[in-house]
């Protein structure tokens, strides 16, 4: 693999390709995902999207992509994806279409298809070796419904459907090592909020053969309950307190690209938690002691167990 | 030109070949398999230049479809019933996106309770989708509506899906014979597809399918979908007129068999019609003025070609093998609103029959001109029919009573 080209923060791109004036709620975190990837992807894309916040984007009759889009189905965009990289390839071998207007297919789809309902068509496309790219925005939740739970939704998180005094009850699934066990040319988990680590991973994948596919890290203040300004601050402590391990899988093996400090040394992960009111049933009107062990202990367990 | 004794599934493969179909987006079905099974082989073969994907799902089957024909390849898909019913969501949104493409629904009633055999519920589900639809009563029919089909979907003022239409096991298994037609005649019918410049490439971006704010911007775009499909009744004659200089074969969006001095009339479609054809025959035989009239096309649904067609009838027996729980026949129901601002319109009698792929015997149709003679002659038509025989009410007593046995035994045992 050869050594990236971009070694810091100034060598992104300074202007954008995807153009602004969105519908998108202010502080939007899969929004300013979505730039990065646009910015190193570049125009010759195809957009394949499924039901979602991102869905909005491309109101008719205006869309801030300079390539193409095509909105699907919820459950069906990798498939839509599909029909398009086998109708390039098509056009191409028989001389319809110059190998130069060729489009690089992304498939663009919240968590709660990722994680749910398009986990079969994304797990079909990967298995039949689909050249695309695959980029899940995750807000953690059904967050163009209002913001019920997903199974994307972390433990004790209150959301729409999970009003309770434990929140929601169940644990994150774990959507990378499903993915990676389907063993594709490239898996990465992403956070806006960590724009480089992001942008080098993209450039790296981009022109690989083959699935390539990331769960971006999109802080949702709606449907978290944060001030818009602090959507970078919520996305960077979740890597450094260890909450949103940033890695990826190629060749075979899973690599941390981003390793928080040792346990004792990064900061709790309530710190990371309190900032936000999907989590104020944890500290107000007292300290939920258990839950937040329990959270901070899962932590730890992850860490030590690769370390 | 070849004749050669072909399925009605083999026919639907042969259409795709000849009209150099680039792209198979595939999943298997009982009874449409055969179809994918024979394309998959020519694929192999190197005697079609296509290719063929195998989905996980008719769900991602249309939609892969509907994706490749918006950036430019000509597509054939195949499907059956609850296949097409798990793909329901995207039938509806790629005849939105206005994708023009030949899916071949085999029929095969719906569960429950599952079955394999055919009945129209399937395919009549998908009625109001913006699909055109062309229902195919014998093997040269499927052939010929798969080239029909391309023609008249990928037509720039109709620029809609097009579903081609035969039944389960009644035709899809049925040899008969099948002319061929020449490729060379095929290429002068069916130019290569031009999918103008709504279609993906780099430097030419466009966006499909995108949200609309409101009704207004969403009402525009239904009509207009509504409106093309309407366009498609034109270029049917148009088109047709055309196969039949090549081909020397004629097809009528409604078809009709021996119906110029009619008074009764079956109203059918798909390869049962042939069954009425046969009772036609051996009723006139015997002086009774009867007639068959099959719509070919059921969306569009030609309107004016049925008044035509039915002016000056006395009545009609419509035979659904179909059926809208808590309403009635399908068919019935189109044709009556169809009929309704007609001058000394016909009386109507409603039937249905042949649910999946129970016979309608020959005595049956015999019944029903009887039933709907007695109608003409009170003015008044009698509550719709549901074709059923005293014999079978027999068997399927004998049937619970064995299960009710069985039940006993099972229960006895724990």
């Amino acid at each position: 693999m050869k050594e990236s080209s971009l070694k810091s923060i100034k060598d992104l791109p300074s202007t954008h390709v995807l153009g602004p004036g969105t519908p998108t709620c202010a502080g939007c975190g899969a929004l300013g995902a979505i730039k990065i990837f646009c910015d190193i992807l570049g125009e010759k894309t195809v957009f394949v999207n499924a039901a979602g916040c991102m869905t909005l984007l491309t109101v008719y009759p205006f869309t801030p992509f300079k390539g193409s889009w095509i909105y699907t189905a919820m459950a069906s965009a990798p498939a839509g994806a599909q029909g398009i990289r086998d109708a390039l390839d098509l056009l191409i071998r028989k001389g319809r279409l110059k190998p130069e207007e060729d489009l690089k297919v992304v498939v663009l789809t919240g968590d709660g298809t990722a994680y749910g309902m398009g986990l079969s068509s994304t797990s079909s496309a990967i298995y039949r070796g689909l050249d695309f790219i695959y980029i899940c925005y995750d807000n953690e939740g059904y967050g163009n419904t209002g913001y019920q739970f997903s199974a994307a939704t972390p433990h004790a998180a209150r959301t729409a459907t999970s009003k309770g005094p434990g929140g929601y009850q169940r644990y994150k699934k774990d959507l990378f090592a499903i993915w990676a066990a389907h063993r594709p040319a490239y898996v990465a988990t992403v956070a806006g909020a960590e724009p480089l680590d992001m942008a080098r991973k993209i450039e790296k994948a981009k022109d690989l053969k083959g699935s390539k596919l990331f769960i971006a890290f999109t802080p949702c203040p709606t449907g978290w309950h944060f001030e818009p300004a602090k959507t970078i601050e919520v996305g960077k402590l979740a890597v450094k307190t260890g909450v949103w391990p940033l890695k990826e899988y190629i060749d075979g093996k899973v690599a941390h690209t981003r390793v928080p400090l040792p346990k004792g040394k990064r900061p709790l992960v309530e710190e990371y938690l309190k900032i936000q009111g999907r989590f104020a049933h944890l500290f107000s009107p007292t300290r939920n002691e258990k839950v937040l062990e329990k959270i901070q202990s899962g932590v730890d367990a992850y860490w030590e167990s690769i370390v | 030109m070849i004749c050669k004794l072909l399925t009605g599934n083999r026919a639907a493969a042969w259409g795709a070949r000849l009209a150099r179909a680039d792209y198979i987006p595939a999943f298997p079905i009982t009874p449409q398999t055969e179809i994918i099974e024979t394309i998959a082989h020519w694929i192999d073969e190197g005697r079609m230049d296509s290719r063929m994907t195998t989905l996980e799902s008719e769900h991602s089957m249309i939609t892969s479809a509907g994706a490749a024909v918006t950036t430019g390849v000509r597509t054939f898909t195949a499907t059956s019933s609850q296949g097409l019913l798990y793909g329901m969501e995207m039938i509806y949104t790629v005849a939105g996106w206005r994708a023009p493409f030949v899916l071949v629904n085999v029929s095969r009633a719906l569960s429950a309770p599952l079955t394999l055999e055919p009945d129209h519920n399937d395919v009549l589900a998908a009625r109001d989708s913006g699909f055109l639809q062309i229902h195919c009563a014998t093997c040269q029919e499927v052939l010929d509506s798969v080239l029909l089909a391309y023609r008249l979907g990928e037509d720039e003022k109709v620029r809609l899906p097009v579903i081609v239409n035969l039944d389960g096991f009644y035709l899809s298994f049925t040899r008969e014979p099948v002319e061929i037609p020449d490729d060379a005649k095929v290429d002068q019918f069916l130019p290569p597809y031009n999918p103008g410049e709504t279609r993906f490439r780099a430097g030419d971006p466009i966006s499909h399918g995108v949200a609309v704010l409101g009704g207004s911007q969403y009402s525009y775009f239904r009509y207009e979908t509504h409106l093309a499909s309407l366009n498609a009744l034109e270029i049917f004659e148009e088109a047709s007129k055309e196969f039949e200089e090549l081909f020397g074969r004629s097809y009528q969006p409604v078809e009709s068999y021996r119906t110029e001095d009619a008074e009764v009339i079956f109203f059918m479609m798909g390869s049962f019609a042939t069954k009425a054809k046969d009772a036609v025959d051996r009723l006139r035989s015997v002086g009774r003025k009867v007639g068959l009239l099959q719509p070919r096309l059921l969306r569009p649904f030609p309107v004016k070609a049925i008044v035509r067609a039915l002016a000056g009838k006395k009545g009609i027996a419509v035979i659904d093998q179909n059926i809208s729980l808590g309403k009635g026949g399908i068919l019935y129901t189109e044709l009556c609103s169809a009929l309704y601002s007609m001058a000394d319109k016909p009386v109507i009698v409603s039937f249905i029959g042949g649910l999946g792929g129970r016979d309608i015997t020959r005595e049956e149709f015999y019944e029903m001109v009887a039933v709907t003679m007695k109608a003409i002659e009170t003015g008044e038509a009698p509550p719709p029919r549901l074709l059923y025989s005293k014999e079978e009410l027999i068997q399927m007593k004998g049937l619970q009573s064995i299960a009710r046995v069985e039940q006993r035994k099972g229960r006895g045992k724990r």
